[in-house]
């Protein structure tokens, strides 16, 4: 017997259609993937799912009964629990307050104590018994948040869980918590629904999965049956043929070099350099400094001691402007937030850098030669959206990312700081993107590049330095450039050559 | 204790003095409240007595309320501009309902002061389903609220105060609370009365579940959506508290003053976002204290006691008080930004 069955859903948004009819069914007991490139309806299939979002026709069973699921509370009530990609914490209240966030709806006055105990059992359960329930969410790092978000589904009684790309911001360690947790769930007899595109986690963890595309479900395989190039084929529905293009990029001379950089009073000193034509990846774990090197290179924080050198001048950013006017370009790691401006159109996006050489006198605005800049970079970008007028919201993940990336191609910038930039982004548009950032370097742009991912450093970098706690820990190229030498390097054990 | 200040190293003593710089930023609000007293009562021998003291607290109460009702709005992420002319309107009922009891004395008070609270608590529910009910942007909601209020209240007694018989019994024991102490120590029963309720929606906020859940609304709406909850309904709540709260100020005004006046209250919106804001309260939402709140009104009343004191003429004093709001705000920012680099 199905645990959940969904027949025939579509969805249209807008008279755009999001789901044609998808059909998806898992068991009790299983991991169950769903895949799909970006776009392909995943998240729409799910927010459905969850009651967010009302379906146009089809009709969903849970133990083969129907249910009208209109609302969140009809979801909650029927035990589907929603791990969203994108937060829903309440950054100002404590942990323990965010985990039993709908409990708190059924009581009068709170007994803050039970609910940290509470929490604090949740939390524990989950392997993490070092986050204190009364902190504040709004303090924690992005993986304890995620931590506390999993927990706020676990409060529930769920029997149906989804999990919507859990590990796109846990270290390799916490993934392995969350992994072992799931392990326990799915004894329990919990049905999980897991979303990622890593396919490795899908091969590690999952029973059974269904792939998606363009909103119809293309087919239910056992996970056994498949390896990773057919699961691959099935997604974008065409033959991966390489999956890191490769560069022909001439290494120049040395444009940005850190000398003794320290970002806080008492901060290691980093030491960093890197040319024209390159791609320098720096790995690490979550919370090592990473970001914050890049924000520091860009003026986005300020520098306690030390000198950056660009072009071999003494550069000193007091805020992003004076690096952007410099040729520094940041796609920063939280593109929801900090990257694209979602309500906005593309255009307004791609033109919002100080520095626009498409502007008259005075900032006044040319619309037509802008138009015409941006479309034929959006070309370049093999940018999917109806128009330039669209808002940059209503674009899949791995579009986002390119609308973030146009301002500084439109100021032309020569030093491109990306962070995470294949972070919660589907298998086509990751090559999408890899290709653009070779063609950058081709160009003679220096780009640094922070990710969590091992094979995209080592696929995509010329070299790599790890960070450990702020430090950089060292440098890996060529033959030294592997998975468990970053490892080592980033979990703070030394010599690995 | 000076060769133990020698021995320590400089960076022990950089660390030190940090610390304490990063104490006074953290309670920079409760230094300034405690500096601009000690300023006061070295500035005005006449500051630091009884009489005076209480006097500015029995002002106070009426911002204390309404400051009150405007940091619920402004937890779930809102503004409501229409709190003085509401609070114009509570004054007025409370004026106008008393002669026109068929009953004297303390039942009818009762009754008086249920019903003009009512008056607000019904404007504050017309705000809360325009914002909540039909998402209109709380500033443009409230701000077509505080005209129309203020018409309303202008209407009722065509532009004129409403006197009513001091004789009146119902009328003596309003005058008589809003005039005296508690007996012994003095204490003025408006700030009583104040007191109370700002400490029960002080434990409201932290302890009950609809307080803590009006903080997670303006904190992240979505968030408490996707539990399930009644987001709509907690905004409707502050809106209306908040209404009810402005016309328990305005009751207040008039049982001090004795008479209802329809100009009652105007600015007063201001002076309650100000308090908020002195407190340490986000106009996005999410984050702000009572108590911090009502520090904040003491700041705004004390700024205007000690210039009065001192005979400075009402413009300039408008002057400084906006800087030294702007100086409180700018305390908080330095502080926030010492607390994340710590």
């Amino acid at each position: 017997m199905e645990r959940l069955s969904m027949q025939g859903i579509s969805k249209a948004f807008g008279g755009i259609a999001a789901l044609r009819g998808a059909t998806f069914s898992a068991r009790a007991g299983e991991v169950h993937a769903l895949m799909g490139e970006n776009g392909a309806g995943k998240s729409t299939l799910m927010k459905i799912l969850s009651g967010a979002y009302h379906h146009d026709g089809g009709d969903i069973r849970i133990d083969g009964t129907p249910v009208g699921i209109h609302t969140p509370q009809d979801a909650i009530s029927r035990g589907v629990s929603v791990i969203y990609q994108e937060f829903s914490l309440a950054r100002h209240l404590t942990v323990a307050e965010n985990i039993l966030l709908d409990r708190l709806g059924r009581q009068r006055l709170i007994d803050h104590r039970a609910l940290e105990m509470r929490a604090a059992e949740l939390l524990a359960e989950m392997g993490f018994p070092e986050i204190d329930p009364r902190g504040t969410v709004g303090d924690l790092p992005v993986a304890f948040q995620q931590v506390v978000e999993i927990c706020k589904a676990l409060s529930r009684e769920c029997s149906i869980l989804v999990l919507d790309e859990p590990t796109a911001v846990l270290t390799t360690y916490e993934a392995e918590k969350l992994f072992a947790l799931v392990g326990r769930l799915r004894a329990r007899g919990v049905c999980i629904i897991y979303i990622s595109h890593r396919l490795d986690e899908v091969f590690a963890l999952c029973d059974r999965v269904t792939v998606l595309k363009d909103g119809a479900t293309v087919g239910t395989w056992p996970v056994a049956e498949l390896d990773h190039e057919r699961l691959t084929n099935l997604m974008i529905g065409r033959e991966l043929s390489d999956f890191f293009p490769s560069r022909e990029a001439q290494i120049g001379p040395i444009i940005l070099e850190l000398n003794q950089l320290m970002l806080a009073p008492g901060a290691p000193a980093l030491d960093l350099a890197v040319r024209r034509g390159e791609v320098l990846g720096i790995g690490g774990l979550v919370g090592a400094g990473r970001t914050e090197v890049l924000r520091a290179i860009f003026g986005a924080d300020p520098i306690a001691d030390g000198k950056i050198l660009l072009r071999g001048q003494p550069f000193r950013p007091h805020n992003p402007g004076d690096a952007v006017r410099a040729g520094i370009g940041l796609v920063p790691e939280d593109r929801k937030q900090q990257g694209v401006l979602l309500d906005l159109p593309i255009l307004t996006n791609a033109l919002m850098t100080p520095v626009n050489p498409h502007l008259w006198r005075l900032g006044l605005l040319r619309d037509r030669r802008e138009r015409k800049a941006v479309r034929n970079l959006s070309q370049s970008l093999r940018l999917k959206a109806a128009s330039l007028d669209v808002e940059a919201g209503t674009l899949s993940g791995g579009n986002q990312q390119k609308v973030a990336l146009m301002k500084w191609l439109v100021s032309g910038c020569e030093v491109l700081l990306l962070d995470e930039p294949t972070r919660g982004v589907d298998v086509g548009a990751k090559v999408e993107i890899y290709r653009v950032i070779n063609e950058l370097a081709a160009q003679g742009t220096a780009v640094v590049m922070v990710s969590s991912e091992m094979l995209e450093l080592i696929g995509m970098c010329d070299r790599v330095l790890v960070m450990h706690a702020g430090a950089i820990a060292g440098e890996l190229a060529g033959a030294s450039l592997t998975e468990e030498n970053i490892i080592e390097l980033a979990m703070g054990r030394e010599h690995v050559h | 204790m000076s060769t133990e200040t020698a021995n320590l190293q400089p960076a022990e003593q950089r660390r030190r003095g940090m610390i304490a710089l990063a104490w006074l930023i953290k309670y920079n609000i409760y230094v300034m409240l405690l500096t601009l007293i000690v300023a006061s009562s070295l500035l005005s021998e006449h500051f630091l007595t009884v009489q005076n003291v209480f006097n500015l607290l029995r002002q106070l109460a009426p911002l204390a309320l309404v400051s009150l009702g405007m940091l619920l709005v402004i937890l779930t992420g809102g503004i409501d501009l229409s709190v003085g002319s509401v609070a114009a309107i509570g004054g007025m009922a409370i004026a106008m309902t008393m002669p026109a009891m068929p009953i004297e004395g303390a039942g009818a008070l009762v009754f008086c002061v249920l019903a003009a609270t009512a008056c607000g608590v019904v404007l504050g529910a017309v705000n809360g389903v325009l914002v909540a009910g039909f998402g209109m942007a709380s500033f443009v909601a409230t701000l077509a609220m505080m005209t129309m209020a203020r018409g309303i209240a202008y209407m009722l007694s065509n532009g004129q105060p409403v006197r009513f018989p001091r004789e009146l019994p119902t009328a003596q024991i309003l005058t008589a609370f809003g005039a005296k102490g508690v007996p012994g120590i003095g204490l003025p029963w408006p700030v009583v009365g104040a007191l109370v309720i700002v400490l029960l929606f002080t434990f409201l906020l932290r302890r009950s579940s609809w307080g803590r859940l009006t903080v997670a609304t303006g904190s992240n709406e979505t968030a408490v959506r996707l539990a399930g909850l009644p987001v709509a309904r907690y905004k409707f709540l502050a809106y209306t508290i908040c209404g009810g709260l402005s016309a328990l100020a305005g009751i207040l005004v008039t049982a001090r003053t004795a008479v209802g006046t329809p100009v009652t209250g105007a600015g007063l919106e201001l002076d309650a976002i100000a308090a908020c804001v002195i407190g340490g309260a986000l106009l996005s939402g999410g984050k702000g204290s009572v108590i911090n709140t009502m520090v904040g009104v003491l700041i705004l009343g004390l700024i205007g006691n000690i210039m009065n004191l001192m005979s400075v003429p009402a413009y300039p004093q408008q002057i400084i008080k906006g800087a030294i709001i702007i100086l409180a705000v700018l305390l908080q920012g330095v502080g926030a930004a010492a607390r994340q680099r710590v």
